[in-house]
């Protein structure tokens, strides 16, 4: 074995992070596999069949692997890249649109997903629970859309100023559980669950008055944004690929979280309330401020998301705007754990979520399994991700990184 | 009971905890494990205790080999443990916890009391554990708890009593009485295993005195080998005992507490009238049983508890209900009762948490902005200054020894501009060698004309380093002696009795 093979091999077996976060993607798979074969029909006859005649098992297993293996290739090539159409684009030339739009729609959905994950990782990290990011986000985008609606200016201020009153209507939504908990100590986790009901109501409401409502509608729907305060397609409206500007906004977020959190004084505040609030109130730090703050700039990210989303996609909104399925806000919970509440794991996190829910409508399509499976493999990750010591007894790896710094350095004097 | 133990082995990764170690416990023995923190006896004990298994070696109950696979199998062989962290349910009463878990039924599941406290008085009587059973256990001084832990021992029938550092939180004269039990223990057959670090009591008790260092066995010894020898033998090297200082040159008061009131969280007045003055290049040292007001009054004075009335002065500022934060800025030095909780973020890095209290200051950070570089400079200098055991400034604070995370903290604190420095039982938990270092440095601040505030519960420690000693009892100071004052003297002060000479 050489050192490099044997260093991987070390790091596989040390259990590092980002190892328990690939093997709970492979349990998350298999978990995904299970199901497919216990809801499949023609899964389930082959194996009816398969111990009454000689080559009956083989053909099961052969159908039980097609099925599983069509259900994970329609994902893997419905949100990254379906290999013979690609080939079919290098060599003619033509069909570029569809060989890009599986990996354009991962990461038009990646977008916001990025944005609002690091809202709800800044509250983790200060050890909060931001329940309410996508109340947060739903507030962002009906102040985004009401000034990219309401107000004419010309493009060079007024796209800014659209983000920005996404910022602001988050920013909102974040200073109440952030007040209310500082100074009542009522529950963020209640209040900004709670919270997600007010702002998808508000929402409704802002949609059914003037002036935000489309005019001469009865529906629940607003204006459309102008040109001007969109986020562009990456490639242009004539490519047809959706992947937009927003990537820059998500990227700048990304860049500031990694700065707050590592490099700044407020994010080190944060850090050490998050890991020992004793603590850092014997170091004078205040708490009081330190939450609110935190609670400020997660909500105020959280509305971003929410502002990128409309801007960058639909341009308007309606009442299915961020509910149900859609409702980034909650995802951005689970890929924050799964990140670590870190930016680059949460980069790393919203691309695999977005991968497979953009690729779960493609199975759905092509192979009739459920789209829902998609969610069922999120779930599982998570689940997988939150109990690491699960992983490790399943891989059989030795003791998580940090138990084994501890007793490899413990003792005095040695 | 015999109990035996033949190279036994226990590692964590690399790191070899107990290295084959021999020990034999005579029926009717008292004998002491002692070693300093990390040294290995909890590890032992917890191979003893089934909590952990050993690698290699076995286990010998009355000549025949045991297997312990858990808790539950070391109780049923007749070994019991008290921990040094209680295990009872704070608001039953002492019967319900003696019971808990194998509570006597009459017919239809009731629970039969009357069995269960008659079973604690024939304990109580036949050992000298005089406890009520109808007691509600939070209503009961710490000592008293502890005979209901021994009580719960003795109630499943236990043969082997292991007592983890039991007089860690005890007066001295709750200590005494515990001698005086784990003696008529004794003479009844039962075999006690003691673990402690401090001298003083393991000669007083032990028949028979083990040492253990780094994991192995050093050697046993009868009780009547000096402290100055265990005390060698424990850390390897000869040690001083007394803290060596010179007169205190004491100046202008610098920490001056006048009339204190302090409620606690029930709302009681805890600290009741506490008048204080420390001045510059003296040690005060507050003595007391822990509970009596001195971890809220170090709090009134860190800007950590409100104050009700009364002012806390600190060079001349008034800093009474000042935010923690102006009170450190103001130059108040403080090193927490409680570390792990109070005074370090464990996941952080060393060199993070030696700014944690100053992450704003430069050179640390600069308009918001961490200069992480200065941070680690700043690490790099402390840790090899104040001689921290670490890999790393980078590794994660709990990955230090007990004593090296106390020398970060203390190492942070000194390392700030200064007017006093209060610090709270400085040397709990801390081995031999640490504590001779952390008093070095304690004496150095004085040295360098800071006044010095010392909470400790631990008389040795109190007369050793005080240029005064102030006595707090009920949160009232009950005292303010010489050093020179017999211990006595000072233990009856501790618990509000005023001693003759005084009178």
């Amino acid at each position: 074995m050489t050192s490099r093979t044997r260093g991987l091999w070390d790091r596989y077996r040390s259990a590092s992070p980002v190892t328990i976060a690939l093997l709970a993607l492979v349990l998350g798979l298999v978990v995904g596999a299970v199901i497919i074969v216990a809801t499949t029909p023609a899964i389930l006859n082959a194996w009816r069949g398969a111990f009454h005649s000689w080559g009956a098992p083989g053909h099961a297993l052969k159908v039980t692997f097609d099925n599983v293996g069509a259900a994970y290739r329609s994902i893997v090539t419905g949100s990254i890249v379906d290999p013979p159409q690609f080939w079919h684009s290098v060599t003619t030339g033509r069909g570029w649109t569809a060989s890009l739009t599986p990996l354009s729609e991962t990461l038009t959905y990646a977008i916001p997903l990025v944005i609002a994950s690091i809202a709800v990782g800044i509250t983790f990290q200060t050890g909060l629970f931001n329940i309410g990011a996508n109340g947060q986000a739903i507030l962002g985008g009906v102040t985004g859309v009401a000034v990219a609606t309401l107000v004419h200016l010309p493009t060079v201020i007024h796209l800014p100023l659209t983000l920005l009153a996404g910022i602001a209507g988050g920013v909102v939504g974040g200073a109440i559980p952030g007040l209310l908990k500082a100074y009542t100590g009522a529950h963020e986790v209640i209040v900004t669950l709670m919270f997600n009901y007010v702002a998808s109501y508000f929402m409704l409401f802002c949609l059914l008055s003037t002036p935000l409502q489309l005019p001469n509608q009865t529906n629940a729907i607003s204006r459309t944004m102008p040109g001007g305060t969109q986020l562009a397609p990456l490639f242009g409206t004539a490519s047809g690929l959706r992947v937009n500007y927003g990537i820059v906004v998500a990227l700048a977020v990304t860049v500031f979280a990694l700065w707050l959190l590592d490099r700044s004084s407020i994010g080190f505040e944060f850090r050490v309330t998050g890991a020992n609030p004793h603590a850092a109130r014997a170091s004078g730090i205040n708490a009081r401020r330190t939450l609110v703050t935190s609670f400020l700039i997660s909500g105020g990210l959280a509305g971003l998301a929410g502002v990128t989303w409309v801007a960058g996609t639909t341009h308007y909104i309606d009442q299915n705007f961020l509910q149900g399925s859609a409702g980034i806000g909650f995802t951005a919970i689970t890929v924050s754990l799964l990140g670590r509440n870190r930016p680059i794991g949460i980069v790393w996190g919203s691309l695999l979520f977005a991968a497979l829910e953009v690729g779960g409508s493609n199975m759905q399509a092509n192979t009739g399994i459920p789209y829902d499976l998609a969610t069922v493999i999120q779930s599982a990750i998570v689940i997988f991700v939150a109990t690491p010591v699960l992983v490790k007894e399943i891989f059989r790896l030795r003791a998580l990184r940090a138990e084994s710094v501890k007793v490899a350095t413990a003792g005095w004097g040695s | 009971m015999r109990l035996e133990l033949r190279g036994i082995t226990k590692k964590f990764g690399s790191l070899t905890a107990n290295d084959h170690i021999d020990l034999v416990v005579e029926p009717g023995q008292i004998h002491c494990l002692l070693g300093e923190n990390g040294a290995g006896k909890s590890t032992l004990m917890n191979v003893l205790f089934g909590l952990l298994q050993a690698d290699e070696g076995e286990i010998l109950i009355d000549g025949e080999p045991v297997r312990l696979a858990n808790s539950g199998d070391a109780v049923r062989r007749g070994i019991g443990m008290v921990h040094q962290h209680f295990m009872l349910v704070p608001v039953f009463t002492v019967a319900e916890n003696v019971v808990l878990g194998f509570e006597p039924t009459r017919s239809l599941d009731r629970l039969d009391y009357a069995r269960a406290r008659e079973d604690i008085r024939s304990v109580s009587r036949e050992f000298g554990l005089e406890v009520d059973p109808d007691a509600v256990v939070e209503s009961l001084p710490i000592g008293l708890q502890q005979r209901v832990e021994i009580i719960k021992a003795l109630g499943h029938d236990a043969q082997l009593l292991i007592l983890d550092e039991p007089t860690a939180v005890l007066t001295p004269q709750e200590a005494d009485a515990l001698m005086t039990i784990m003696r008529s223990l004794a003479a009844s057959g039962k075999s006690i295993l003691f673990i402690s670090h401090k001298l003083k009591e393991v000669r007083q008790v032990s028949d028979v005195i083990t040492v253990i260092r780094a994991g192995r066995v050093i050697g046993s010894v009868p009780p009547s080998a000096t402290e100055g020898e265990l005390a060698a033998m424990m850390v390897g090297r000869e040690v001083s005992l007394v803290v060596e200082k010179t007169a205190a040159a004491p100046a202008e008061p610098v920490l001056e507490v006048r009339d204190l009131v302090v409620r606690d969280d029930r709302g009681l007045a805890v600290v009741d009238g506490v008048s204080l003055e420390v001045r510059a290049g003296e040690i005060v040292a507050l003595a007391g049983v822990q509970g009596n007001g001195q971890t809220e009054l170090v709090e009134a004075i860190t800007g950590l508890r409100h104050v009700e009335s009364g002012t806390v002065r600190l060079a001349g500022r008034d800093v009474t209900n000042r935010s923690p934060r102006e009170i450190l800025d103001a130059g108040l030095g403080h090193i927490p009762e409680d570390r792990q909780r109070d005074g370090v973020v464990l996941s952080m890095s060393v060199a993070d948490n030696m700014v944690l209290n100053t992450p704003r200051r430069a050179p640390f950070a600069r308009r918001g902005t961490r200069n992480l570089r200065a941070v680690r400079d700043n690490a790099e200098t402390l840790v090899e200054s104040f001689d921290v055991r670490t890999s790393s400034v980078d590794a994660p604070l709990s990955s230090l020894s007990g004593g090296n995370q106390q020398k970060v903290i203390v190492a942070r604190e000194l390392s700030r501009p200064l007017e006093a420095l209060v610090a709270s039982q400085p040397t709990r938990g801390l081995d031999v060698g640490s504590i001779e270092y952390v008093h070095r440095e304690i004496v150095r601040v004085r040295d360098e004309g800071h006044a010095v505030l010392i909470v400790s519960s631990e008389l040795d420690e109190v007369m050793a380093l005080g240029d005064r000693v102030a006595v707090m009892f009920q949160g009232r100071i009950t005292g303010v002696v010489d050093p020179s004052t017999s211990r006595e003297d000072v233990g009856l002060l501790m618990t509000g009795s005023v001693p003759a000479e005084s009178r």
